[in-house]
């Protein structure tokens, strides 16, 4: 009876068995991992063991490499998407409420949506070179029309009987986007930026491809051509546990700025 | 009948479709709301009752004819008519007192006096012990109790309603009802408010206005006799139930005609 509960679709489970399921998974990981690599299914080359990643790990700690390239990565991926929210989210909520705003920005979102940034990267070079900020740019272009549109779907779906009771309460223009349009919005443009700043980790190693000397992208780039594939490993976990811990971040500040919306 | 506070002078209202003839929503409407009356409209489905109210919010303008309140030719939406509308319209970042004294708000009211105007509207919805919460907290019963005080908190000229309790179970509807009730015969504001309730109507109103399929048109208009102060007990009184015979009669023949004119429209 019980297990029928358990695995019957939308049924809330205990707590503790959420947490237990969720550790499984990980010793799962764990085990499989070195069952290949201790089991010697896999050569050290092709996939180095537990170990040697957490050795690699202290090795960066200690030289202070790993640092420099969390934090070179990190005012990259943080400079570029708060670049890229702070022009979206005002520019995405005009565009979902005002077709005048939408009907000039939709042919360039329209084709920048489904253009990977990686084709741009020879442009940026050429335009911006190839310091930090080719780096930024990527990660810049890669969020910030994603962003637009979904911010602009935030503020289209935001209720017109909310709109026209504000006016029949006596705001004006002004007061309707300012106090009513921009509020209305906040939770659905948290939880965007909560997505997009996920995906702007995934464009880190792109963004660190040309002509980088630090960041973590560029860490597993160089350990690639020696095949240290600790290294790499090393890089991978660290990238997984700041998006984690950006995304907790996300959920903080939301829970914290929007106590009346629960999250989803 | 005394002054007229509100007048729809032959008011028509077309929404332009493309490719296709426009929708007449309302053919030439008249009709006026005295001061302090009680004006309720029902109608059949999609026969422009909630267009009319929204011409008179100024949420939208006339294709011809004109809207008058107090003598003045209404120009968009303003604080003077405060509207309560189905969906539920509570702004959801603030709390029910924030909500209460939003309109005051917007025109720089001190906020003693903000508090001061809320307190009392919120105690007179019933809402004591409720400022602080949230809208997603509450019932849809108190959702629509903070949305009745925050149009009456405005002291709006005219309140209009536009199927204010459609969206409550029939329990919670009645008491809500009942509140109007107390509300209306102790403040006397004038209001245009929209049914589909046969009884809502005849309970609450002076007037009843029994309005044609589209295009909208007041078909019938009906004054309603029944004493104050008036309770739910009402409804079960042989003048009530002679009223609701009638409009059940008017509301029928026009439920025929909006289907006959559907199905030609369909087979066309
Ligand atoms: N913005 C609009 N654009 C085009 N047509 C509209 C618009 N608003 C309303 N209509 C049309 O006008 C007619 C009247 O609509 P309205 O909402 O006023 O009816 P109603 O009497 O309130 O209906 P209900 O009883 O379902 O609430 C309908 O046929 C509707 O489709
Ligand atoms: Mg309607």
């Amino acid at each position: 009876m019980e297990l029928r509960r358990i695995l019957a679709p939308k049924e809330e489970i205990p707590a503790g068995l959420r947490l237990a399921l969720g550790l499984l998974t990980g010793i799962s990981f764990l085990a499989l991992w070195s069952w290949l690599t201790y089991g010697g299914l896999v050569r050290a080359d092709f996939l180095a063991p537990p170990h040697e990643v957490l050795m690699a790990g202290i090795r960066g700690l200690e030289r202070g490499t790993l640092l420099r390239h969390v934090q070179a990565s990190l005012i990259v991926i943080l400079s570029g998407f708060a670049l890229a929210s702070i022009l979206a989210v005002p520019l995405g909520i005009l565009m979902g409420s005002f077709q005048v705003v939408a009907a000039v920005l939709e042919p360039i979102t329209g084709f920048m949506r489904y253009l990977p940034v990686s084709a741009l990267i020879p442009l940026l070079i050429l335009w911006v070179g190839i310091g930090i900020e080719e780096k930024i740019a990527v990660i810049f272009l890669g969020t910030f029309f994603q962003q637009l549109i979904l911010v602009s779907d935030v503020s289209a779906r935001v209720s017109k009987d909310l709109i026209d009771c504000s006016y029949t309460l006596g705001a004006n223009r002004r007061q309707v986007v300012t106090r009513v349009l921009f509020p209305a919005c906040l939770p659905g443009v948290m939880d965007n930026l909560r997505v997009t700043m996920g995906w702007a980790w995934t464009y880190l190693v792109v963004a660190e491809l040309v002509a980088a000397n630090s960041g973590l992208g560029y860490m597993i780039l160089n350990a690639m051509r020696g095949l240290f594939t600790d290294v790499i490993l090393l890089g991978i976990f660290v990238i997984g546990f700041l998006g984690l811990l950006t995304d907790q971040i996300f959920k903080w500040i939301r829970r914290w700025l929007i106590p009346w919306s629960p999250a989803f | 009948m005394t002054t007229a506070k509100l007048v729809v002078d032959r008011v028509r209202m077309a929404f332009p479709r493309r490719g296709k003839e426009p929708v007449v929503a309302l053919e030439e409407i008249s009709l006026t709301v005295a001061e302090e009356e009680f004006v309720v409209i029902v109608g059949p489905s999609g026969c422009g009752k909630s267009t009319l109210l929204r011409l008179v919010a100024g949420l939208v303008e006339p294709s011809a004819g004109r809207i008058l309140l107090d003598g003045r030719e209404i120009d968009g939406p303003s604080a003077d008519r405060g509207m309560v509308f189905q969906s539920y319209t509570l702004f959801p970042w603030l709390t029910v007192r924030r909500n209460v004294e939003f309109g005051l708000s917007l025109r720089g009211v001190a906020a003693a006096e903000r508090q001061r105007v809320a307190r009392r509207f919120i105690t007179e919805v019933g809402l004591e012990g409720f400022e602080d919460a949230y809208p997603e907290q509450l019932s849809g019963g108190m959702r629509q109790r903070t949305a009745l005080a925050r149009a009456l908190a405005n002291d709006p000229e005219i309140l209009l309603m536009d199927e204010p309790f459609g969206a409550l179970d029939s329990q919670t509807r009645q008491l809500m009802q009942e509140l109007l009730l107390r509300i209306w015969e102790h403040a006397h504001k004038t209001v245009l408010f929209i049914t589909h309730d046969i009884d809502e109507a005849i309970l609450l109103a002076d007037r009843v206005l029994v309005m044609t399929a589209r295009p909208g048109r007041i078909k019938k208009e009906l004054a309603i006799g029944l004493p104050r102060p008036r309770d739910i007990s009402l409804l079960t009184v042989p003048a009530f139930m002679a009223y609701k015979r009638e409009v059940l009669g008017l509301l029928h023949e026009e439920a025929v005609r909006a289907e006959r004119s559907r199905n030609e429209v369909g087979g066309a």
